[in-house]
């Protein structure tokens, strides 16, 4: 694969700025785009940000478990792991058996564990919690999400941003523009249509809207077809047992990190990824799906963060909550709250961080956090996007340092 | 509005497409006698093509090897691949359109994806539920869905015992079927669980049976009200509630009308409209605030597919098994596969569908169909002159008209009618409406 340069990539693009279109402004042209070197091209040191959302609730306590907590093995005896089955990562924590290249990321300390992650009155809903985890408002989820209010500090060029997903996240909407979703099984398809991607006067804005896709997928195809080797998705790959409801996620999280190391090496202007897995909502016969599930989140992360070895680029996973502190009779857990965020790559400040809830204290049944997710997305800005937090959090000013030594 | 344009919006947003003949019609009939038309449709529909009937797949035994399990697990995978087929040959072939856009509509509704159920009978039975009962009452029709057996297995309902209440279905139903977010509280949802209590699947029947024993017969408070609440009560008291009158109003609003926020006072007269269905939707449809939604809403993949199948000819029944399977896969490309909702949320609307991914999908796939499309229909483009084709093309796909910018794009075109076809289809004035 030819290494994509930076230049090669704008000479081969016909680049529209998407937060200009959303606004009523004219197409940019290509001359325009190059007149702007200098201020646009990427630092060789910029890092970027994999943010991996596992959906449908995964539950924390089975993931980062509690072992030595006596409170932890009464509350759910039937899918509790004992101290001989967890991966240690201290005398009281340890990992879920199916994390073990996370356990040897942990030993390297490029992993951060962080415990009791949350929001003030806990929502239990998936779609309002997922709704609050990427919009970042917990009292009024919005339309814009964290990373797509980070894009329209950035300049807006969808690039930037890019999810690949069929669906744009709501993580990745700004308010004045858009990042990129981006199909792994792309193939030139744009031949002889770029001319509906011309805005036209007074047409309702979802028409506009469609019509900037034609802009954006000209651009978007030029960096893709170089960096591409992932393979289509096949609709029944995902056909086996499958006992959890769909929440939503995807299920090729391998092939899509793949595509991120590939962009990444190529050098392509992205500065944040989103990508998912889904399945977690294991509301019955817990214990092997969610192990299966890790299994796969492990494999595919670690095989990634070792690719991605000494250059900066953070991982962040995390789920719109954990589960119940007891299990109900299905061998399962029902909708919970607080949970663990993991944070992983070379500039990491690797181990445990955060005060693990209370297994006794409960707020009705369910953990009360110790970390505002806030004060994460806030350490991930600061360090990796080198981005005021406060210009997209609202002015939140906490803030957990989570990279550098 | 020229009246020809009020009842083209009419019918797009309440038919999967319409074909120029059909607005033809209607425009003779008037917008009044069409919305009765296809509110309630006369007699039975007799151009819709009947569910498929499927032979049972054989019950296996804890110690059955591995290829008998295999080889059961291909049926169930043909049976549910051969239902999605035959639904998007019934949506491209129904006179009772505005019926059986409702079928979809409570599809997305009542999200229940084949991944997790598996059994198509199960999902043919849910639909035939849709058909049924979505269209009077709705707490008749609440009654009837909190036993429907997909949506049972679909939320562990059969999971759901007096010893361990299991609160996926309850929650779900209150928050996403009924009353929706905000109008209930975490103690409602565990009371609604134990109410669910009680009910078992019998999935090679299709048939769900309420076992006492694992009920919860105790009293339990929902919303406030303390009764020993079984699974009718619960639905009843959900169902008729006012906060559930204006939940499916407004959702119905933002599937056929707009999904701009909905003005208080369009909710206020779709509410007065109480809580039969058909009654909702006279109201919606001629509501003052209606014929103003014109573009704001993004057509879903499979109300595209379909709309463009019914004004090209195609019938994906009289396609290849090849050519269906690519129909499917083209659908996949684009995230909207029915019976496969991504989630108990049902399917995303408006911009999510508008990315750089989808686009590159819908480009494959219409190019397909405009390969599948019938001859009678290349032909009339044909017919024109090639000055005139952008409007013909216009005519056929029941746009009211093109941008400059478009108009250039296709007049390139003229010359191909294939083309000009999967030009149209992709147009960013087709994809909305």
């Amino acid at each position: 694969m030819d290494a994509l340069t930076r230049r090669k990539f704008l000479i081969a693009s016909g680049v529209v700025g998407a937060g200009a279109l959303a606004a009523g402004a004219t197409a940019y042209t290509l001359a325009d785009i190059l007149g702007t070197a200098g201020d646009g091209d990427r630092p060789a040191d910029a890092g970027t940000l994999v943010v991996v959302t596992l959906y449908g609730g995964n539950d924390g306590l089975n993931t980062v478990v509690p072992y030595a907590d006596q409170a932890y093995q009464d509350a759910r005896p039937d899918i509790a792991y004992d101290a001989g089955e967890v991966l240690r990562l201290d005398d009281s924590t340890g990992l879920n058996p199916a994390l073990k290249g996370f356990h040897r990321l942990f030993t390297e300390r490029r992993l951060a564990v962080v415990r009791g992650v949350g929001y003030p009155k806990p929502d239990r809903s998936h779609f309002r919690s997922m709704d609050i985890w990427q919009t970042a408002d917990p009292v009024r989820p919005g339309t814009t999400g964290w990373l797509g209010r980070w894009l329209d500090t950035a300049g807006g060029d969808p690039r930037l941003a890019v999810s690949f997903e069929p669906a744009l996240p709501p993580l990745l909407a700004g308010a004045t523009s858009a990042g990129a979703a981006v199909p792994t099984n792309a193939r030139r398809g744009a031949k002889g249509v770029t001319g509906l991607g011309r805005p036209a006067a007074g047409e309702p804005a979802l028409q506009a809207r469609a019509a900037r896709c034609f802009a954006d997928l000209d651009s978007i195809e030029a960096m893709i077809t170089e960096v591409r080797d992932a393979q289509p998705a096949d609709p029944d790959a995902d056909e086996g047992d499958d006992p959890a409801t769909g929440t939503g996620g995807r299920a090729e999280l391998g092939a899509q990190l793949d595509l991120v190391a590939q962009c990444v090496e190529a050098g392509v202007a992205t500065r944040a990824f989103s990508v998912s897995l889904g399945g977690f909502d294991t509301h019955a016969d817990e214990k092997q799906l969610q192990e299966i599930l890790l299994a796969q989140l492990d494999k595919a992360v670690t095989g990634f963060v070792d690719r991605m070895a000494g250059r900066p680029v953070t991982v962040a996973v995390y789920s719109e909550f954990g589960r119940r502190v007891r299990a109900n009779a299905s061998d399962g857990t029902d909708h919970g709250t607080a949970s663990n965020v993991f944070v992983l790559g070379s500039g990491v400040r690797g181990g445990l961080h955060g005060e693990q809830p209370s297994l006794t204290d409960l707020d009705d049944g369910d953990l009360k956090y110790t970390v505002d997710f806030r004060d994460v997305y806030a350490g991930l800005l600061t360090d990796v996007l080198a981005t005021d937090p406060q210009r997209v959090l609202g002015g939140w000013t906490g803030k957990l340092a989570l990279t550098g030594s | 509005m020229a009246d020809r344009a009020r009842i083209a919006h009419l019918l797009r947003r309440a038919t999967f497409g319409p074909t120029a003949e059909e607005v033809d019609a209607a425009e003779r009939a008037g917008y009044d006698a069409t919305v009765r038309r296809l509110v309630r449709p006369a007699g039975a529909d007799s151009a819709a093509p009947p569910p498929p009937v499927f032979a049972a797949v054989a019950e296996l035994g804890k110690d059955a090897g591995r290829a008998d399990r295999q080889k059961a697990n291909q049926q169930r995978r043909q049976q549910v691949a051969a239902t999605i087929e035959w639904w998007l040959d019934r949506m491209v072939a129904a006179e009772h359109q505005l019926a059986e856009k409702m079928v979809f509509f409570w599809h997305g509704h009542w999200a229940t994806s084949a991944q997790k159920v598996k059994a198509a009978p199960l999902m043919l039975g849910q639909l035939q539920t849709f058909r049924d009962h979505g269209r009077g009452d709705f707490a008749a029709f609440t009654a009837r869905m909190v036993r429907d057996p997909a949506l049972v297995v679909w939320l562990d309902g059969q999971k759901n015992t007096v010893k361990a209440p299991n609160e996926n279905l309850a929650r779900e139903l209150m928050e996403l079927f009924t009353l929706g977010i905000g109008n209930y509280t975490e103690g409602d949802v565990k009371a609604g669980a134990r109410a669910l209590t009680g009910w078992t699947v019998d999935r090679r029947a299709g048939t769900v049976r309420f076992v006492a024993r694992r009920h919860d017969r105790g009293a339990k408070i929902i919303l406030g009200r303390t009764a020993a609440f079984d699974a009718d009560g619960f639905a009843e008291l959900v169902a008729t509630q006012p906060a559930t009158t204006a939940f499916v109003a407004q959702r119905l609003w933002f599937r056929f009308a707009s999904g701009e926020p909905i003005a208080d006072e369009v909710k206020g007269r779709l509410v007065a409209a109480g809580r039969d269905i058909d009654d909702l939707l006279t109201a919606l449809f001629t509501d003052a605030g209606f014929e103003g939604t014109r573009g704001q809403l993004v057509k879903q993949p499979v109300e595209w597919a379909v709309g463009a199948m019914r004004q090209l000819g195609v019938r994906p029944a009289r396609l290849s098994e090849q050519q269906r399977k690519q129909l499917v896969s083209g659908l996949n490309g684009l995230d909207q596969v029915p019976l496969r909702p991504p989630s108990v949320g049902g399917w995303p609307a408006g911009a999510a569908w508008l990315t750089t991914s989808s686009l590159q999908a819908r480009l494959r796939l219409a190019e397909l169909l405009a390969d599948y499309a019938a001859p009678p229909v290349l032909d009339k483009l044909r017919a024109a002159p090639a000055a005139g084709r952008t409007d013909a093309l216009a005519r056929l796909l029941v746009v009211d008209g093109w941008t400059d910018r478009t108009r250039a794009v296709l007049a390139g075109a003229a010359g191909k009618p294939e083309r000009l076809l999967q030009l149209g289809l992709v147009s960013p004035e087709y994809t909305i409406h």
